[in-house]
């Protein structure tokens, strides 16, 4: 006799990952710690953005914004030792060969971070994640904000056959806008992709080498920390959606 | 590439179910549900699937995936629109943004198929933990 059952599951495959990503966040909100999920393809432009952006925060700007970071590499720790220069905490997370940040590994770092320095006296942590324009946009790590690169070498089209990324942006920067004369790309026709399925986005056209839109970003950033400054610890926050474009 | 982890998921799922059985069946067959606004493409899910349940409680285990269409509802218009994945996500009508995604985004165990467990002769093979863990 071989009979056969059923029985009703009805279980989101990420409920796990959803699940850390909740309690990372529920940490996060009880330090008052803003948190940005930073993610691209390979080479858009991640770390050296971070770079200029921790030159920028460790230099100037008052009050100054005391940001850590967490590096998700696949193997070494060379972004995570171009960043610690600028002497802000910095916590590699090694990935191995997984081609995504999940809520697990970011927990890791976490304890790492709260472990050697001071929560208290952190009130932003950027999360670089690993480079791939596919997986991280299924896989929260308890960020308040997520923020997308897409450099203008990498074609207008991205946002079309990348739709999962772009559509759950909260800020997109369009990168490498000082190479913008040598290439024939349409700016506007990027946005526009991206408001075809993404209508909140702050957009940012910005390079790291010129300086262009930085001012922009690091405004939108603080923000981002402003808004959960002025809320009570662990009420779960809304990202602004203001756009500048 | 992430339909390994994906995978894995899946697997540590059907098994808490598995492990909260009275007794453990013999799980014939996994049903999911993905959408088609989702990273996950079926056919590598099926053949990590494949892979990975080999010498576990999942092994010989049919995956039937459904996949489900990416509709949005255009709020301008008053109704639902099938957007073209990779070309046009807009209202093809009126040129609103894709904003009230109300299907394709599924990612779910739906639901399994077992038989019970003395109906079957042998015993089922116990889980490869480590096999199954994430990295850390």
């Amino acid at each position: 006799m071989h009979q056969t059952f059923d029985a009703a599951l009805g279980i989101n495959l990420l409920h796990a990952n959803q699940e850390g990503a909740d309690h990372n966040r529920a940490h996060f909100d009880e330090w008052g710690i803003t948190c940005i999920n930073i993610m691209s393809s390979p080479g858009a432009g991640k770390t050296v953005v971070l770079e200029r952006t921790l030159a920028a925060i460790t230099q100037d700007l008052s009050p100054s914004l005391k940001a850590a970071v967490i590096e998700g590499d696949m193997t070494t720790e060379l972004d995570a030792d171009r960043l610690r220069q600028y002497g802000v905490p910095v916590i590699a997370i090694n990935t191995g060969r997984s081609c995504h940040l999940d809520s697990k590994m970011v927990a890791g770092g976490l304890h790492r971070l709260v472990h050697e320095f001071n929560p208290s006296e952190i009130d932003l942590v950027l999360v670089e994640n690993v480079g791939n324009l596919v997986c991280p946009a299924e896989f929260e790590v308890g960020e308040h904000a997520k923020v997308a690169l897409l450099s203008i070498t990498e074609g207008e089209d991205k946002p079309l056959k990348y739709p999962v990324m772009f559509q759950e942006a909260d800020c997109l920067l369009i990168t490498k806008m000082d190479l913008a004369p040598y290439l024939e790309i349409d700016v506007d026709r990027i946005i526009a992709n991206v408001r075809q399925m993404n209508p909140h986005a702050t957009i940012i056209p910005l390079s790291a080498k010129s300086g262009e839109g930085f001012e922009t970003w690091l405004s939108w950033l603080k923000a981002q920390v402003n808004l959960r400054k002025s809320q009570k610890p662990s009420t779960s926050a809304q990202t602004s959606h203001e756009g500048l474009i | 590439m992430h339909e390994t982890d994906m995978t894995k998921a899946l697997i540590m799922t059907v098994r808490d179910w598995w492990e909260a059985q009275p007794e453990q069946p013999n799980i014939t067959h996994v049903h999911l549900t993905v959408g088609r606004f989702t990273c996950v493409e079926p056919v590598s899910l099926q053949f990590a699937f494949e892979v990975q349940t080999r010498n576990t409680f999942l092994a010989g285990a049919k995956l039937i995936i459904r996949e489900t269409p990416l509709i949005a509802f255009c709020h301008t218009c008053q109704a639902e629109y099938q957007p073209e994945v990779g070309i046009q996500y807009a209202c093809p009508t009126c040129r609103s943004p894709m904003e009230d995604i109300r299907s394709g985004r599924e990612l779910k165990v739906d639901r399994v198929e077992y038989a019970a467990p003395h109906s079957e002769p042998s015993a089922p093979i116990q889980p490869e933990r480590d096999s199954l863990q994430s990295k850390p």
